[in-house]
């Protein structure tokens, strides 16, 4: 999910001036483009030795951390927002990571790949998992440990007492708010701690 | 360099009439914002980088990460690699001479810290008409310095380059200096300090100072990797206890050779006991947040997840008190297997992120 339409649209949740930490901030793009257009400030937080590199090479100051172990270099509410971009599925520990976003940042944006899509439906309708643009991998070699929707994060948001901002389905960059688990490729929810 | 002016140290002492061994790499540039200081650890010196005409096997301690077209550019850095006082490379130490008693200072040398040899530095770079560094950068006991630059001096750093570093030393660090220390004083050719009077060298307590310290700055993996249980002679065990059985044993008796016949013991116990003290959190209750509010540089910290004589776990106590002051921080915890001497040594990804970093601070003096 690294177009530019999709990185916008999510962008336009991070009101400008605001302390970011970007939560497995990849190569660092989503940061770089908050610093620029939107004259934010923070951190990425990333495990991987290329993606750190990527981030230093283009001036995006990043920690190298693994998630599972916690969050525990972050005071509570030390940022305004705290981004999960395509991390959550990613994460061993998603649910504590996710209590650790809320506690970490004043708000979370989290998106993540919505397994509710419809053509994913329709691929496990024939029997098969989805293989597609958005989940390019097969079932034995996605690095996606966790998959879930639209609606169980909605679900997960609650148990944990978060407070939703908003929420929509991304698809081609655009914004999917009527039937967004079934519409959309990727979901999106903004929140913060109750 | 000679510095006739008195220096007032931490301990309250002082030192005057020194001087100060330094070399300098690349050309400071119009508006002398170039500046790269390294600062060097336990056994090395101002000889950072290059080579020595005619001299083979004279490559300066970090050659690789220093020179022309190199991670840490002397062809767009100007950069300084200056001799801590105490040691035993050129700048004043326990082999020269007490300017009041024209006797050599021996044991009586004054106990310096971090801090002093910064304060040092900082009147070297004030000789040379340098206000502000582009970068302070050191490894090990040179990160503390690196460190203590931007606490003591903040206008003067933009960037602190922080490899291998912590903010003090464990009980179990200072445990280790402790044993290399008594290495040396119990030598009987130590004579309190004052050895050099008696025309002799305390080598024994120095090869075994060593022997225990390289010992730590490798990690299990790399010398199992290395040595292994690999016998020095043959397949047959001599069923010896003091002969030399196992390579490791050979290696490290000739570490401890090499070293006792170019370092001073005295030194060695000066520098350790540096890297003991040094701790900005004591005066703030050990509070580390509150001992790096001082500091306005950019930073980057490096550590390698094998080396357990200053551990990540060290770095990140620095990081998590630059981000409590919301500075520019970066961290790179590079998965490297050779322990802490990991920071002297090429691996792909220590080399590009610091390449990077010392890249983006090269934009910077264009800007």
């Amino acid at each position: 999910m690294t177009d530019k339409a999709a990185m916008q649209a999510l962008a336009r949740l991070v009101p400008p001036g605001s302390r970011v930490l970007d939560l497995g901030c990849g190569n660092g793009a989503m940061l770089d483009y908050l610093q620029r257009e939107r004259g934010c400030s923070g951190y990425g937080v990333e495990i991987d030795d290329a993606n750190v590199l990527a981030c230093v090479q283009r001036g995006v100051d990043v920690i190298q951390l693994n998630l599972d172990e916690g969050l525990a270099m972050f005071d509570d509410n030390s940022f305004d927002v705290v981004l999960q971009i395509d991390t959550l599925q990613h994460l061993r520990n998603a649910e504590t990571m996710l209590r650790e976003t809320a506690r970490v940042g004043r708000t979370g944006v989290v998106a993540f790949p919505n397994f509710a899509h419809w053509p994913n439906r329709l691929s496990i309708l024939r029997g098969r998992m989805p293989v597609t643009r958005r989940l390019p991998y097969q079932w034995y070699d996605t690095p996606n440990i966790r998959v879930g929707t639209y609606k169980d994060f909605e679900v997960l948001a609650t148990k944990n007492s978060l407070r939703i901002l908003d929420s929509f389905g991304l698809q081609d960059g655009q914004e999917v708010r009527w039937l967004p688990n079934a519409r959309a490729g990727t979901a999106v929810f903004h929140f913060e701690h109750a | 360099m000679h510095f006739p002016e008195v220096l007032p140290l931490q301990s309250g002492a002082s030192i005057r009439d020194y001087h100060l061994a330094y070399e300098t790499y690349g050309t400071l540039n119009a508006d002398r914002s170039n500046a790269v200081l390294v600062c060097h650890a336990l056994n090395a010196s101002h000889h950072v980088a290059g080579v020595y005409a005619g001299q083979d096997k004279s490559e300066g301690w970090w050659d690789n990460m220093i020179g022309p077209g190199k991670p840490v550019d002397t062809d767009r850095f100007f950069v300084i690699g200056v001799n801590n006082l105490g040691s035993c490379f050129g700048s004043t130490g326990p082999m020269h001479n007490h300017p009041d008693t024209g006797e050599v200072y021996g044991a009586d040398f004054p106990v310096v810290t971090v801090e002093d040899w910064v304060n040092a530095q900082a009147r070297l770079l004030d000789r040379l008409g340098i206000t502000q560094l582009a970068a302070v950068l050191g490894g090990s006991l040179g990160g503390m310095q690196a460190l203590s630059w931007t606490l003591q001096y903040p206008d003067r750093v933009r960037h602190a380059v922080v490899v291998a570093s912590a903010p003090n030393l464990t009980a179990e660090n200072i445990a280790f200096n402790e044993v290399a220390r008594r290495a040396i004083v119990t030598d009987p050719d130590f004579h309190g300090g004052h050895f050099y009077r008696h025309g002799v060298i305390p080598k024994r307590g120095l090869r075994i100072a060593r022997m225990i310290g390289h010992i730590t700055y490798l990690s299990d993996d790399v010398m199992n990797e290395k040595f292994g249980r690999q016998l020095r002679e043959g397949i047959d065990l001599k069923y010896s206890t003091q002969d030399i059985e196992f390579q490791i044993e050979s290696y490290l008796r000739y570490q401890g050779d090499k070293f006792s016949d170019y370092f001073d013991a005295n030194t060695y116990l000066l520098i350790t006991r540096a890297l003991d003290y040094f701790d900005p959190a004591r005066a703030h209750a050990g509070n580390l947040t509150r001992a790096l509010a001082r500091a306005t540089a950019k930073f980057l910290l490096v550590s390698f997840t094998t080396d357990w004589r200053f551990s990540p776990q060290r770095s990140r106590e620095i990081v998590k008190a630059l981000l409590d002051n919301r500075r520019n921080v970066s961290y790179a915890e590079i998965d490297a297997p050779h322990g802490h001497d990991a920071f002297l040594l090429d691996d792909a990804r220590y080399m590009g992120v610091m390449r990077s970093y010392f890249d983006s601070i090269a934009k910077e003096l264009q800007a």
